[in-house]
């Protein structure tokens, strides 16, 4: 039993070593004072400045943010009324729908954005960071609609009908029980949405124009052209924020779904 | 009739190919306590849910307070529901929960505040009203339901499996604190279970379901001592039974001839209406109604039948007995455990079972 | 009605922007490329007949066995990690999984550049290796099949281990004592009572891994360079590079048609393990 226990969790222990042991010296790196080597020099934020002062990056930045805002409100607001059309009316052809909604999450991204490229030139919307909007979110309506889901699912429908049964019409019954007890998921699924769209490189890659550099695409530019520290310091600062965002969707899921 | 509070009118409702409710009808008086009794697919539940609105009857009427229910949607109808495992607003406190059907019908806020803290203490409950509904036991969840529903002072009240979900103990002082304040508050309460001992308990009166037919509606003494058939008779409690026809016929009283038993010993009973001679009959008899004894012979009983004892058992407060009787028939038998150094039985005794005419329930086949 | 008011803009947007233009590359996948790029609308089945030439053909078979070896040794290391977190005490469970998902919020490009920098000529592992005398001259992992492997397993294992947890998790320690009680040895109990009963769990997590491993781009033209191209590379060189549009929009709808037989297989097993349950 025991000896199962130790070799259960050197196993599992290996596992994390491997997910986190490149990503931890990329971030060690970042404070090497060499620009080219792998060996340890010494200690240095130097190239944490150089990012700061890199006015393209800040603006890919920017972008990012504005393209992952716009994109996942429009999927938010989309997808949580599909959701609740979904699970909570159930009508003929549903399944084609739901076919519909879900095969951008089977279909390989790369071909998600060859055809919305293919189909801008042929619309002649010229390239930029609206068409990224649209693509984005094009591919997160269908996440917000599998997490509201399924959430709705998780809903004891004798909530909604005690709260009829207490004299609230349909609709009361929606706004005063139903949609707070959905928040979380809908929080949940607007903050992966949002990581989503940050962090989306083959869609953007397809539908973004000159100009409308995202943060994705001039990471990988910089990682095309050569590997310098700048990269390093760039990444430590990005899986920071993923852990932040990580934590805060994890605050989000704490709330009580049943009593 | 201005008594009556909620009438059933030949209703009729089926889920796909399956009929729910079949035909029913039914009336309950104002301020009484209603069971509606039967084994899971009966039709109660589906009974409850057309009266609170959820589900329309395919045919039928339901009339509650002399208004007609059809077309009438769940937040306007006088009645409400504590629902099984009570589906409390996990989101909202105990105050919160009980003061929704206040807020969604605007009563005046100092009002629903006093209206809520009556609830509140007549459940006892008053100090932890600021508690979302994860953070209290089953029994407090219960009684959050129960407040949630009464401070809106409806017509009825509807109880869906109200005890289903507490343990043993719990449920037991819950059936008597509910009719303590079923009767404070003298609001009409229908209340659906499976279980037959509570449904004894609290009830005035108790409607048998089964396969959505009515089977039997009366007060639990008539539905426990003269059962109309022996599905109801076997539901609520345990019961012994003999198969037969009438031999002989004489006033009140009839004889009945038992396949199995000697020929020379008819059993004497009460006929049902409209028996003759001939007609086959089942005959119920109660396990605690039985007189077991060594005596060959004794006074004051009808009828007597030699029997072996096959096993006994000791429970605590009483004894129960597996009798075995001519031909196979296995009967039961509960005697109380009074004093010390009772008589008891052992197994493989033979022993009489008596009883008298009044004590067997004979029925029509 | 109301499901009507309220499906319509999601099936809008879905119907504008995603079936249109998937429709617009199928249409286009049987025409044929113009002399100077763009497309001459002539029908012909050129395009789907043109993947089975041995040069496209090599590329189809190399993410097929890429994505295959992928999904094995996903299984293979997330199965003992998803066992031992399914067995932890409740509150150490939450942990762990933690602990899985972050790198799944961390940017791909991002955990793919570590590897790079790993895997390099000059890189952490080469270092390190003649640093401790281990070899003498720098190995060239990075550019090869082999980098491209690590990084796909890096990227995807998170896919693999969630729903074995969730399988696992579900599957109650006494029956696994129960196995053990009738004299099962330890490989009876994994073989014929852990694997058959978290089945769904381990072929969802096989898809999962599967479908995005045979579409990957990021991943092949980081590690694998221009030697090592996978079908996603394929398509997006058709496009952009050699500006073959009709030819890419085959490509592409092979590889679809690979996935969703991936899709149809899983569907297929759900519904029958559904029907299992009900029966039950």
């Amino acid at each position: 039993m025991s000896r199962r226990r130790t070799w259960l969790l050197a196993a599992s222990l290996g596992n994390l070593l491997f997910l986190y042991a490149p990503v931890a010296v990329l971030i060690v790196f970042s404070f090497n004072a060499s620009r080219l080597s792998a060996t340890w020099q010494g200690f240095t934020l130097q190239w944490y400045r150089v990012l700061a002062e890199d006015e393209a990056l800040l603006a890919a930045v920017q972008n990012s943010l504005l393209v992952g805002l716009a994109s996942t409100v429009i999927a938010t607001v989309l997808g949580v009324c599909a959701a609740v059309a979904l699970e909570r009316c159930p009508f003929r052809g549903q399944r084609v729908v739901e076919g519909v909604l879900l095969l951008p999450l089977v279909i390989p991204e790369v071909m998600l954005g060859v055809a919305l490229m293919l189909f801008f030139v042929s619309i002649q919307l010229p390239l930029s960071l609206v068409t990224v909007t649209i693509g984005h979110a094009a591919f997160n309506v269908p996440i917000v609609v599998v997490i509201v889901r399924a959430r709705l699912r998780k809903l004891d429908p004798a909530l909604e009908e005690a709260a009829r049964d207490l004299g609230a019409s349909a609709w009361q019954a929606f706004r005063c029980v139903t949609l707070p007890l959905l928040m979380p998921a809908i929080l949940g699924a607007t903050l992966l949405a949002f990581t989503i769209s940050l962090d989306d490189f083959i869609v953007t890659f397809f539908t973004a124009g000159p100009g409308a550099t995202t943060l994705p695409l001039k990471v990988y530019s910089m990682v095309k052209s050569t590997v310098t520290p700048e990269i390093n310091a760039l990444s430590a600062i990005l899986v920071l924020v993923s852990m932040a965002l990580v934590g805060a969707s994890l605050v989000l899921q704490r709330k009580p779904v049943r009593a | 009739m201005a008594d009556v509070s909620v009438d059933i009118r030949n209703v009729v409702k089926s889920h796909g190919a399956i009929t729910a409710v079949d035909h029913l009808s039914l009336e309950v008086r104002k301020g009484e306590f209603f069971s509606i009794l039967g084994p899971s697919g009966s039709g109660k539940t589906t009974t409850l849910r057309l009266l609170a609105g959820f589900e329309h009857p395919d045919q039928g009427d339901i009339l509650i307070e002399g208004r007609s229910m059809r077309l009438v949607p769940p937040n306007h109808r006088p009645v409400n529901l504590v629902f099984q495992n009570y589906a409390l607003f996990p989101h909202l406190t105990v105050f919160g929960n009980i003061s929704f059907g206040l807020e969604m019908r605007r009563v005046p806020r100092a009002e629903l505040r006093s209206r809520v803290e009556t609830v509140l203490d007549m459940v006892r409950l008053t100090s932890k009203q600021d508690r979302l509904p994860a953070q209290l036991s089953g029994g407090e969840q219960q009684r959050v339901a129960l407040a949630r529903a009464l401070v809106n002072h409806p017509s009825v009240l509807l109880l869906d499996e109200p005890l289903g979900a507490l343990d043993q103990q719990l449920r037991q002082d819950m059936q008597v604190e509910l009719k303590a304040i079923q009767e404070q508050v003298g609001i009409t309460f229908i209340c659906v279970t499976h279980h037959q001992e509570e449904a004894l308990t609290m009830s005035d009166r108790v409607a048998i379901m089964n396969h959505g037919r009515l089977l039997q509606v009366g007060s639990p003494q008539e539905i426990y001592e003269t059962p109309a058939s022996s599905f109801v008779a076997n539901f609520i409690g345990v019961s012994n039974t003999l198969v037969g026809h009438i031999r002989s016929l004489n006033g009140s009283c009839c004889g009945v001839m038992v396949p199995g038993l000697p020929k020379a010993q008819a059993i004497v009973a009460r006929p049902p209406a409209g028996a003759g001679v001939g007609s086959p009959v089942t005959l119920l008899l109660r396990p605690e109604r039985l007189h077991l004894s060594r005596e060959v012979s004794l006074p004051g009983f009808d009828n007597a039948l030699e029997a072996r004892i096959s096993k006994a058992i000791y429970n605590g407060s009483e004894m129960q007995y597996l009798l075995s009787l001519a031909d196979g028939i296995s009967w039961k038998a509960r005697v109380p455990n009074a004093g010390g150094g009772q008589k008891r039985f052992l197994p493989g005794e033979a022993v009489f079972v008596r009883w008298t005419v009044d004590e067997g329930v004979v029925l029509p086949e | 009605m109301l499901a009507g008011w309220l499906l319509a803009p999601a099936l809008c947007w879905m119907g504008v922007f995603f079936v249109l233009p998937l429709a617009l590359v199928f249409v286009i996948s049987f025409a044929s490329r113009g002399t100077y790029g763009g497309v001459e609308w002539t029908f012909s089945l050129a395009n789907y007949l043109n993947v089975v030439d041995p040069l496209y053909l090599k590329i189809f078979l190399r993410s097929l066995t890429l994505a295959l070896a992928t999904t094995v040794l996903c299984l293979v290391l997330g199965f003992p990690l998803a066992y031992y977190i399914a067995r932890l005490p409740v509150r150490w469970q939450g942990v762990w999984l933690l602990l899985v998902m972050i790198p799944f919020w961390t940017n791909f490009l991002v955990r793919t550049y570590a590897w790079m920098f790993m895997l390099r000529a000059e890189g952490l592992l080469n270092t390190l290796a003649m640093g401790l005398g281990l070899i003498a001259s720098p190995i060239e992992i990075l550019y090869s099949p082999a980098a491209v492997l690590i990084g796909l397993v890096y990227g995807y294992l998170p896919f693999m281990v969630l729903p074995l947890y969730a399988a696992i998790e579900r599957l109650a320690p006494s029956v696994v004592e129960a196995a053990w009680d009738l004299y099962a040895p330890a490989w009876a109990v994994f073989w014929r009572v852990i694997v058959p009963m978290t089945k769904p769990g381990i072929v969802a997590g096989c898809l999962l891994v599967f479908i995005p491993s045979l579409g990957a781009f990021i991943t092949p033209d980081l590690l694998g360079g221009a030697r090592t191209m996978m079908v996603g590379n394929l398509i997006q060189h058709e496009y952009l590079v050699v500006r073959d549009w009709p030819f890419g929009s085959a490509i592409s709808f092979v590889l679809m048609g690979l996935v969703l037989a991936g899709v149809m297989a899983y569907v297929r097993a759900e519904g029958s393990r559904r029907e299992l349950e009900v029966r039950r």
